[in-house]
């Protein structure tokens, strides 16, 4: 067949681009095959887990059932039968969300002079503040909390100095609690929110600040009316970079939170574990994948905006 | 990132200084915002610093100071327990990110220096896919599927852990060795086969060295994420495969000695030491 069309370079042409294309699905398959495996084909199977049985020690039985995903929101009692909404679930959701947002406020706060004073520094000392920013960053995450957990406990420095000093007289407890989460997180990903900024100011133009300033604004003004819109992309990058992590922490809550104070992490965990309902964990991933889906998509959004304004 | 700092400098030697405003002081400095950046530089280094500080420490306090001593080194190279999931950490980095990196390597050939074709997107978001979810979904996803696989065959081997963080890892290799192949044009490769060297040849000796510090940076960068991923391995594990990680993390639930602070200081400067790499790798110029 190819052969005797050969002379056309036109199909010659396609023949060579689908060799061509050939080759490079093959060259992708090792990793193609290996995440289809063992990351996004275990997520499908997750999706029909989510519709069946729990099984009586934990696994499932193959019966559909769609209680998985009605028990996310609601239960029945155990006396009278009626349904009624999963308290304990609604507030670990709202938990889980408020902490996320306050964390994202916490980094904003932080964040942002870190990143401006970082990118107003001269050239050459901008990567050592920036590489200074980034390695707690790409340091071991539980190790990171370990180190919040020694610093905040009832035994703790903090505590330790603040009875030397006299300004308590009693330890505050400050382990396992909402406080400790925020606290922890707010740690452990403020370098998220510090470099999309940084990358913001850093092209910002500020001749447009000096025109402020010679038009009568106040340095406020000036930062409110200018630099606060022109940088506001990398703002909102950010905020989402670290929202994202926030609402599927798992580790932080775990050994900060303790065992009273669950984030969504934390609840799924329990369904494969003490409360052994698997098809309900895989709803309650499959939500909380979701929720974290818009989050991105959002992201992606605000981002190639960003790229096409140039 | 090289695009950036050269953009950086002509930008600086175009401007004069930072030029004090008609109201007499710096227009890029703003009220209190230095001090917070500080303020928040010193937060961000301390709980690290008291951490490996009290790993240091010769009493049982992490708050307390005794005196200096390696004693929680000495006690956590001897516990065999710490001495297993040490070894099991690193043999398990070590595969992963070598399987790993070689998809990563041949994934990124595939997909970078390209026109569009067919399924080019869809290999795209396949290969970032791990970074899109929350580990906690991943792991109990490989949770579920792995019990059936267990339940059906009785096998129990580090296989599982290991495909886990093979597919983990290729991610975080894939991005450092495609950013570095789009900073190298085809002319190199283009002149190798114009002086009739075999595509083999041409890969071998022209693409494959150039690329080079991009597969060694996503091996090193793949290799300290395998060593940090706690939930995944968490929830994989079969019992006996604790690796040290979630060797410390079930250490917290007792009662937390300066042993922890040993093996957290050297988990933090072995990753410190292969990211300070990475960096010098990635950030080379030309």
């Amino acid at each position: 067949m190819a052969d005797t069309h050969a002379y056309r370079s036109g199909e010659l042409e396609q023949e060579a681009e689908l060799a061509d294309t050939r080759q490079r699905w093959l060259l992708s398959l090792p990793a193609v095959v290996i995440i289809m495996l063992f990351a996004a084909g275990p997520l499908l199977v997750m999706v029909v887990y989510s519709f069946l049985t729990p099984g009586d020690f934990g696994n499932v039985k193959w019966e559909f059932s769609l209680d998985g995903w009605k028990n996310t929101l609601v239960q029945r009692d155990i006396f009278d039968d009626t349904l009624m909404w999963a308290d304990a679930h609604l507030s670990i959701f709202w938990r889980s969300f408020s902490l996320s947002v306050i964390t994202t406020v916490l980094t904003l706060i932080f964040g942002l002079p870190t990143a401006w004073f970082i990118a107003t520094q001269p050239p050459g000392r901008r990567e050592i503040w920036l590489f200074l920013v980034t390695v707690p960053f790409w340091s071991n995450l539980l190790v990171r909390t370990i180190a919040i957990q020694e610093l905040i406990r009832n035994e703790g420095v903090i505590n330790l100095v603040l009875l030397k000093i006299g300004i308590i007289t009693e330890p505050i407890q400050m382990m396992f609690t909402d406080f400790a989460i925020a606290f922890g997180m707010t740690y452990v990903y403020l370098p998220l929110m510090v470099l999309p900024i940084y990358a913001a100011i850093e092209k910002l133009d500020f001749r447009l600040v000096e025109a402020a300033h010679d038009l009568y604004a106040s340095r406020m003004a000036a930062f409110w009316q200018v630099i606060l819109p022109l940088i506001k992309p990398g703002i909102i990058a950010g905020s989402i970079l670290v929202f994202i992590p926030s609402l599927g922490a798992y580790v932080t809550p775990r050994v900060l939170g303790g065992g009273k104070n669950l984030m969504f992490g934390n609840l799924i965990e329990l369904q494969f574990g003490a409360g052994r309902n698997w098809p309900l964990g895989a709803a309650l991933s499959l939500m909380l994948m979701a929720a974290v889906m818009v989050a991105l998509i959002y992201y992606v959004r605000v981002t190639s905006r960003e790229k096409a304004d140039g | 990132m090289v695009e950036a700092t050269t953009t950086q400098v002509e930008q600086s030697a175009a401007k004069p200084r930072p030029k004090r405003g008609p109201k007499g002081y710096s227009l890029r400095t703003l009220p209190g915002f230095t001090f917070v950046a500080l303020f928040t530089m010193i937060v961000l280094y301390a709980p690290i610093s008291i951490l490996v500080i009290f790993s240091f420490n010769e009493g049982d306090s992490l708050a307390i100071w005794e005196g200096f001593s390696l004693q929680w080194y000495a006690k956590a190279a001897a516990n065999e327990q710490v001495q297993e999931a040490a070894i099991r950490s690193l043999y398990l980095a070590f595969i992963a990110s070598t399987i790993g990196t070689i998809a990563a390597t041949m994934a990124a050939l595939a997909t970078t220096r390209t026109r569009r074709f067919t399924g080019k997107t869809m290999i795209y978001a396949l290969i970032n896919q791990p970074l899109m979810v929350p580990e906690i979904v991943t792991a109990v996803a490989l949770l579920i599927v792995f019990a059936a696989i267990k339940v059906a065959t009785g096998h129990n081997s580090m296989i599982y852990l290991i495909v886990a963080h093979t597919a983990f890892c290729i991610p975080f290799a894939y991005l450092p060795i495609r950013a570095r192949l789009e900073t190298m044009d085809n002319s190199l490769e283009t002149a190798a086969r114009d002086l009739y060297a075999s595509a083999w040849q041409t890969f071998r000796m022209v693409t494959l060295p150039n690329m080079w510090p991009g597969i060694i940076a996503g091996m090193m960068l793949s290799f300290v994420i395998s060593l940090d991923t706690v939930v995944i391995t968490e929830f994989v594990k079969s019992a006996g495969q604790d690796t040290l990680p979630t060797y410390m993390l079930g250490q917290l639930r007792r009662v937390v000695t300066p042993e922890v602070n040993a093996i957290s200081t050297v988990i933090l400067f072995s990753g410190a030491i292969l990211v300070a790499l990475f960096f010098r790798l990635t950030q080379r110029k030309g």
